[in-house]
């Protein structure tokens, strides 16, 4: 008798494991359809519509003559493979930052460090242009990196005191502000002729990118991502908290300072690209780990990286033609897509208290 | 000292450098439970905290399997050393399972996928704290009695040798306390896993206990087996009692007497007293008790209740002493109340007794 029991107890375990596979694999089919249909309408639509046939062509290497294709292989590509992997990295970012702080509404937009990696990179184009006639997109993300970890450093000194996450993140909101008010002061007692560049730049926004911008991002990008990847096991115990994960074996120091260095390069190269984007680091983690129903980082990574992709991609998409010719910053979009998601969130939560 | 699995040696904890308790010098036998007993904010924790490397040691040494504590790494450590801490841990979207898994931490690979073996364990765990059927239940839906569960198979999933737990039985109720500390017991004499946690309930302390450490002040107040911490007074002295006793045979916790000139004189024995008493120490009536033998069970708690016991060696004839003594109280007292008393030969005079008080009223 015992015996069966137990078979029993096994058998419903493996079938929920079984469950639980599906769905994963279920949810990545999903965003990789999604990431597919959103490329192709990307490349299709837009000031001249390219029918699907000729796309496909196209990027095949073929009719290389074609107005066509300098259009996807000059400007649509390289915007769309921006927007991918900037939209990955940055919800990679957020996911970090909340397993960081042990709460899901941090991200690099609420905690100031795109503000904080927005304005050493506006100082830096203003200033560097006086001396370089060009600013390298390795500049800028040095830039943007040195800026994010001012942002994070004194969001961690304050973290000391401030024991409770409402104020820190307040205190993160802040610091957003003020370092968006030196940026704008700059901006506004800059010649006009550094700042043609930086008004579209700092409101955000993948339009003019170029190949070369592309491979960089892609390096700092991939190599960030593939690094946290291999950080999965340690975050999952971190999940459990400081002390637990301790006691697994983790070693909390060394580990911190890793979390915060990639998230914040992540971060900070979407920012020197892009500008500040705003909600994609919260809403779209959140979302993905309710699709998944885990929060497992082996798995949650490469969602996550996915689904920023798609939203992303997504977003830029509105932006370009909910208003064409005009065209919308991204943190437009995001911020329209984004910031519901958060307020369902916290409504979910406090509900969940309050039970 | 290679006897001892865990042994502390003039070890000094406090927080950021300032020494809250010094000199803890204790030795623990592998397979043996010891608890730290002490009032709150004694500094309970901060020990547990310092020997889990939590904090950091302000001085002295701690051993661990004869080695020092420093030299080990985080990941030599883990594989000896599990915790079940008080802070509150709230994943996201974890089932128990999931929750109990994480033990498995320092003997899965680098990306911490589970093996065959690995689950089997994660079951085994389960099923030793009678958790299975929570497999896959969320960690955040279930009650404070099944987290501490799942959490101690999490600690016991990471195969220690040593468990350290911060009050594990706090916000649980009767029965999930004993099943929890039973699960602990049978853990730490079958495996000879070692077990050191702090403890609200002093009574439950020297039921489960093989050691006690009082810790009081700046330094450990007493320690060793518990028969030998548990005396009345020691207690009395650690925790401050100025209301009520704890009575270290049983481990039970009364309330204070009620004081004055006795109004009642209860005769009783075998226990027929202590509901008696209880009723009359609730109403606040101070009252005699009599005449007890010193092994009966009515004498236990009439010795802290009554504010006078008129006793009697056992097995013995009531003397005349006692049985003046007795007639003192009868004439004195307003009322007896006669809860019952079993006549022997022994304690043939009782009936004379009883007899009087009847006459009496």
């Amino acid at each position: 008798m015992p015996n069966q029991t137990e078979q029993g107890t096994h058998s419903t375990f493996l079938s929920e494991n079984l469950r639980r596979r599906a769905r994963y694999q279920m949810v990545f089919l999903l965003l990789v359809a999604a990431l597919v249909v959103i490329t192709v309408l990307n490349i299709n639509t837009g000031s001249v519509a390219i029918p699907v046939g000729e796309i496909f062509r196209i990027l095949l290497g073929q009719a290389k003559d074609s107005p066509q294709y300098s259009i996807i292989w000059k400007i649509r590509l390289p915007r769309i493979l921006m927007a991918a992997l900037l939209g990955g990295g940055l919800s990679l970012s957020g996911f970090l930052l909340q397993t960081f702080f042990g709460n899901p509404i941090a991200g690099p937009f609420v905690l100031g460090i795109s503000s904080g990696a927005k304005m050493v990179v506006a100082l830096t184009m203003i200033y560097a242009l006086h001396f370089f006639s060009h600013v390298s997109s390795w500049a800028l993300i040095v830039a943007a990196f040195a800026g994010s970890l001012m942002s994070v450093g004194f969001i961690l000194l304050l973290s000391r005191k401030l024991k409770h996450m409402a104020i820190l993140l307040v205190a993160g909101i802040m610091i957003g502000y003020i370092c968006s008010a030196v940026t704008d002061f700059v901006v506004t007692f800059a010649e006009d002729a550094d700042i043609i560049n930086l008004r579209g730049w700092s409101l955000g926004s993948f339009s003019g990118m170029s190949w070369d911008n592309v491979v960089v991002a892609a390096v700092v990008v991939g190599i960030t991502s593939a690094v946290t990847f291999t950080m999965a096991k340690p975050i999952g115990a971190y999940q459990l908290g400081e002390a637990y994960a301790q006691s697994m074996g983790v070693n909390i120091r060394a580990f911190r300072v890793a979390l915060i260095v990639v998230s914040s390069l992540l971060s900070a190269t979407v920012t020197a690209f892009a500008g500040p984007i705003s909600f994609v680091g919260i809403a779209v983690p959140h979302l993905v780990k309710r699709a998944l129903n885990t929060s497992k980082p082996l798995i949650v990574i490469p969602a996550v990286f996915l689904g920023g992709a798609v939203f992303c991609m997504g977003c830029d998409l509105i932006a370009r033609i909910a208003f064409a010719p005009t065209e919308l910053n991204i943190s437009t979009v995001t911020s329209v897509f984004g910031a519901p998601v958060v307020i369902a969130m916290m409504l979910r939560r406090q509900g969940g208290k309050a039970a | 000292m290679s006897d001892f699995y865990f042994s502390t040696q003039q070890l000094t904890v406090g927080y950021d450098g300032v020494p809250l308790i010094h000199d803890i010098t204790i030795d623990i036998a592998r397979g043996e439970i010891v608890t730290l007993i002490g009032p709150n904010g004694s500094g309970k924790s901060t020990i547990l905290k310092s020997i889990t490397r939590q904090l950091k040691m302000i001085g002295g040494q701690v051993f661990i399997a004869s080695e020092e504590l420093r030299r080990l790494s985080y990941k030599d450590l883990s594989t000896k050393m599990a915790v079940v801490l008080t802070e509150r841990m709230k994943p996201e979207l974890m089932t128990c399972r999931d929750i109990v898994a994480t033990g498995r931490y320092p003997y899965t690979g680098r990306l911490g996928i589970l093996s065959a073996g690995d689950e089997a364990k994660v079951e085994a765990a389960m099923a030793a704290v009678h958790a299975l059927d929570l497999r896959n239940r969320d960690f955040n839906a279930i009650s404070d009695g099944q987290r501490q569960r799942v959490l101690l198979a999490r600690a016991i999933c990471q195969e220690p040798e040593i468990i350290i737990l911060d009050e594990p039985t706090s916000f649980l109720d009767i029965r999930h306390k004993l099943q929890l500390l039973s699960i602990l017991r049978g853990m730490a004499k079958q495996k000879g896993i070692t077990v050191i946690m702090s403890l609200h309930e002093i009574d439950l302390a020297q039921k489960i206990s093989d050691k006690i450490i009082c810790v009081k002040g700046d330094h450990i107040a007493r320690a060793g087996e518990p028969e030998a911490v548990f005396d009345e007074d020691a207690i009395r002295d650690l925790y401050e009692i100025d209301q009520g006793t704890f009575d270290p045979v049983f481990g039970s916790i009364e309330l204070p007497r009620p004081v004055g000139e006795p109004q009642v004189l209860v005769l009783s024995a075998c226990g027929t007293g202590i509901p008696v008493f209880r009723k009359l120490q609730k109403q606040g009536v101070p009252f005699v008790a009599g005449i007890l033998y010193t092994n009966d069970i009515d004498y236990r708690l009439a010795r802290v209740l009554a504010m006078e016991v008129i006793e009697e060696k056992p097995f013995m004839p009531i003397s005349d002493a006692a049985f003046d003594r007795a007639l003192y109280w009868l004439d004195r007292c307003p009322r007896v109340i006669n809860a019952g008393v079993e006549i022997g030969k022994g304690n043939a005079r009782m009936a004379e007794l009883i007899e009087k008080a009847r006459e009496k009223f």
